[in-house]
């Protein structure tokens, strides 16, 4: 049986569109009104609220806690200072993704850890001999995000205090409406935004004082078909969608290394600590180069009205997020694929995550990409392009 | 190969057991003239379904499916013929204290119920899940593979063997110790090393242990977990079925393109000997006196059947009927059959549910398991049973009148050799054995049963022909595996009798309803054929 997350008494009264989704065992709203594109646009425009309790929770606490996130995850977790938060995907011993998530440091031993799949039993497996525990949290911690460009304003308004001058990707303990609450300034839309940590018992008071307090400003909850679109324009990945994780990869072609999903940037192979999981297999990718590259695809449109108007129609757009493999050519010949792909409401262009081969992913590439016209499969143009393709200036202000 | 004519049919097919049919089925789609001898008043074997008490209709002895071979589905086109496959996909172990462990269709539904047990187990279930995935595909193409002799120097069997080591090289150093593992290991030790919720790995081993007279902590046990992942479904591995109508349905859609492909099958039509001359088969006596000839018999019985009862002693070479001597073939299951006026009701999950569709393991723990054994390894049966149980007419309907239902419960152990020997009374204490330990899961079903059929080996062996009631012909240990299997140079379904062939479950790859045995002897009579 799937379960409703805290908040399912607030987001089933509201789901007019019975849309629910699948995540992680539990229904969360796909959209609440019966087409996603308001929810959309509260994200860029006034504030969305999302439940994402779904994700896997984890309390990281002891003397080595730091020294344990060092040996798992990529980043470099003992400069991670108190108060922050790091991006990071953590890999297996031959240096291909197993998962990503936030690592908020909440005290000196302290660290919650975020994660897409279950991860319990990875972590314990090297935790082995080291003065520390690890918790899951994922039942017990609620989680909601609120994003877009009121939610400083809104959530300022009914928290304690902190919330104001909170930078990007950092996080602190304060009270929302007298519910003890942690906040950090995170979010998977790449707008501003907050991701509000609350215990499961009063998950749904908490809802109800941001409902209450954002009214005003056009808080609008927000299903997932929304966040897709958003977190496509935001250049961040799904795991499943854009990438199989390494524990779950039958075949070795299905894995990726984080330099292979545009997460070279978090890869620290000269931390303090010294190696980590995968560290060896990923200086030896960097020496020698990856076979593949993570992009932005941007589709043409004269390409796509050329090859929608010989069937005598206008391009045809997705209505919503795909989250399909598609291939993508150079010169005929298949050079990657792409695996999400939407039409930016906010930009006004069709665009696509793709995997492609390291000789083809330069960003002004002009590449194919398959599209079907009317039954047909035809090659659209497309060019390479670095993400994020959506970077508000107010995300990290 | 013998080319004089004359002889009333080119293959005799002796027993009409789900093999036995598979071979006349492959034999008759070549061109030959088939006929099938079946002692009984119906085709099957053990895999049959029979309406004992009025109204209900009990899979007798085998109950479910899942190793059936794709490639035989497809090419005999079973499904025209009725074949007809229900799902069966979970597993509920209830447990003493009053909780149980399930195992469900929907993964994120399992994961939340291991959870429940050990949030570790959760995980480690689908790593779990993964490596069998990949040993099963790795290890399902020998199903398919007359095996190589590897004391041979024929060509044949050297490239039958370069094949599989080049296969197993594929596998990869992890994968390739994890087998060499699965070989070595008991069922127990193997799944230590990933599990720690008891009842998950006493009811995982279980499957290891089904129709061996081994424990879960007995070595080699480990592999037969293997051999129950490589049934498929649709394609996916690892699924069970029940075959609508009952096990029998299986054997009727077999017989059935047996026949459209012109084969003659002969009910209550015993063989009594097969007639050797000049060291070749020459045909069969029937029980009745009469006497049948044809160019090539096929055995679809057990090798202890096949070779000491049918053939005089004195036409096979010594060594080769010493080592059918040897063979292991001790019963260690037996099988109770209900008719109910009411559903069970289990106390951990009271009332009608998904529970009662799937399957439900009377496995708490592995010391369960291991003293039920320890009870039949010195010569009695347990008297606190493994069980399997389903309750087909939730799954079929037709199964049993509306509103009343057919329960099927598979048990070990029973002993062949019960101290003291069976009969009537023995077989009856047995049968209450079970009942009583399921009525502490279940208190209603006592009160609940309108009929009640139990067999033990030594009824499996008067009714069904099955030597000590062994359910595999056999038992499935490394030892009487692959070219070992039956005997060491005659795994190739050859005898050392010309024209006389064997296609039973005691031939590679063997056990369950794979119908492989019968394909593979097909095969290799027919290339015979062509010499």
């Amino acid at each position: 049986m799937l379960r409703g997350t805290p908040f399912h008494s607030r987001t089933g009264a509201l789901c007019q569109s019975q849309n629910w989704r699948r995540w992680a065992g539990y229904v969360v709203a796909g959209s609440y009104e019966l087409t996603h594109d308001r929810e959309y646009y509260a994200i860029r425009s006034s504030a969305a609220l999302i439940d994402v309790s779904p994700l896997h929770k984890y309390m990281i606490r002891g003397p080595d806690a730091v020294r344990f996130l060092d040996r798992v995850v990529t980043r470099d977790v003992s400069r991670c200072a108190l108060g922050q938060v790091l991006y990071t995907p953590w890999c297996d011993e031959t240096g291909k993704v197993i998962d990503d998530g936030t690592l908020a440091r909440l005290g000196e031993e302290t660290f919650r850890l975020t994660a897409a799949e279950p991860n319990l039993r990875w972590l314990h497996d090297n935790a082995a001999g080291l003065r520390m525990t690890i918790e899951d949290v994922s039942d017990s911690t609620a989680a909601l995000a609120i994003q877009g460009p009121a939610s400083r304003e809104i959530l300022s308004g009914v928290s304690d205090a902190g919330v104001d001058g909170l930078r990007f990707f950092r996080v602190t303990s304060t009270n929302v409406r007298g519910i003890p609450v942690t906040i950090s300034r995170t979010g998977y839309t790449g707008d501003l935004g907050y991701e509000i940590w609350v215990d499961s018992e009063r998950a749904e008071a908490l809802w109800d004082a941001l409902m209450e307090a954002g009214g005003p400003y056009g808080i609008t909850p927000a299903g997932i078909l929304a966040l897709d679109v958003a977190r496509i324009e935001a250049g961040l990945i799904l795991i499943d969608v854009d990438y199989v994780p390494a524990h779950r990869a039958l075949i070795e072609s299905r894995k990726s290394s984080p330099f292979e999903l545009g997460l070279g940037w978090t890869v620290k192979l000269n931390k303090g600590a010294g190696n980590f999981v995968g560290s060896k297999a990923l200086e030896q990718e960097k020496r020698r180069g990856s076979e593949w590259q993570f992009r932005g695809l941007e589709i043409d449109w004269q390409s796509l009205e050329k090859l929608y108007g010989e069937v005598g129609l206008p391009p045809q757009l997705p209505t919503v997020a795909w989250r399909t493999s598609v291939p993508v050519y150079a010169n005929g010949k298949q050079v990657g694929y792409a695996t999400s792909g939407c039409w930016s409401p906010i930009l006004k262009k069709y665009i696509a995550l793709a995997h492609l081969q390291s000789g083809h992913a330069e960003p002004g590439t002009k590449l194919q990409i398959e599209v079907t016209v009317e039954h047909h499969r035809k090659r659209a143009a497309a060019t390479v392009t670095e993400t994020p393709f959506f970077d508000p200036e107010r995300k990290r202000a | 190969m013998s080319k004089e004519g004359g002889a009333d049919y080119d293959a005799i097919v002796i027993g009409g057991g789900h093999n036995g049919l598979v071979n006349a089925a492959y034999l008759a789609r070549a061109g030959k003239r088939v006929l099938v001898l079946e002692r009984r008043h119906l085709v099957g074997g053990a895999t049959v379904t029979e309406e004992i008490y009025p109204g209900f209709k009990y899979s007798v002895c085998s109950y479910v499916v899942s190793l059936l071979r794709p490639e035989i589905i497809r090419e005999l086109d079973l499904p025209s013929h009725g074949l007809e496959i229900l799902p069966l996909n979970s597993t509920v172990t209830p447990l003493p204290n009053g909780d149980y462990l399930a195992r469900w269709a929907d993964h994120d539904h399992t994961r939340r119920e291991l959870y429940r047990h050990s949030a570790r187990d959760a995980e480690a279930y689908d790593d779990y899940g993964k490596l069998m995935y990949h040993l099963a595909f790795a290890v399902k193409p020998i199903m398919a593979m007359v095996p190589p002799d590897p004391t041979s120097l024929s060509p044949k069997d050297l490239r039958g063997l370069l094949k599989l080591g080049r296969h197993f090289r594929s596998l990869g150093e992890e994968r390739f110790h994890a087998l060499f593992k699965l070989m070595t290991m008991s069922a127990s030790d193997f799944l230590d090393e990933w599990f720690e919720t008891e009842p998950l790995k006493a009811t995982m081993s279980a499957s290891g242990i089904i129709g061996t007279f081994l424990g879960p902590r007995s070595p080699g046990t480990a592999y037969v977990l293997l051999h129950h992942y490589m049934g498929e479904i649709d394609g996916a591995f690892r699924a069970w079925g029940f075959a609508r109508g009952g096990t029998g349905a299986i054997a009727e859609a077999i017989a059935g393109a047996a026949r459209r492909f012109g084969a003659e099958i002969r009910t209550e039509a015993g063989v009594a000997r097969v007639t050797v001359k000049n060291g070749r088969a020459t045909g069969v006596v029937l029980e009745s006196g009469d006497e049948i000839s044809a160019r090539v018999v096929v055995s679809g019985l057990d090798p202890k059947r096949t070779f000491l009862k049918l053939i005089e002693a004195d036409q096979l070479p010594t060594d080769f009927v010493d080592s059918i001597r040897r063979f292991k073939i001790r019963g260690s299951s037996g099988k109770v059959n209900l008719s109910l006026s009411e559903l069970p009701n289990f106390t951990c999950l009271p009332g009608e549910g998904p529970h009662l569709r799937g399957a439900i393991s009377i496995s708490p723990s592995v010391d369960y398991l291991e003293r039920a054994y320890d009870d039949a390894k010195y010569g009695d049966f347990s008297r606190r049973p493994y069980m399997d149980i389903i309750i087909p007419s939730m799954i079929d309907p037709g199964m049993a009148p509306p509103g009343k239902h057919v329960m099927s419960i598979f048990v070990q152990y029973a002993p062949s050799d019960l101290k003291g020997g069976w009969d009537e009374t023995r077989r009856e204490a047995f049968g209450d054995a079970v009942i009583d330990t399921l009525a502490q899961y279940a208190p209603n079903l006592p009160g609940a049963i309108l009929h009640r059929q139990v067999l033990t080996p030594w009824d499996m062996e008067r009714d069904i022909g099955l030597t000590q009631g062994n359910i595999f012909h056999g038992e499935l240990s490394l030892h009487q595996l692959f070219f070992l299997r039956p005997a060491p140079s005659w795994a190739d379904y050859r005898t050392p009798l010309e024209n006389f062939y064997q296609c039973g479950s005691g031939t590679h790859p063997g056990g369950g309803i794979s119908g492989a045995s019968g394909r593979l002897a097909a095969l290799t009579v027919l290339q015979d054929w062509k010499r």
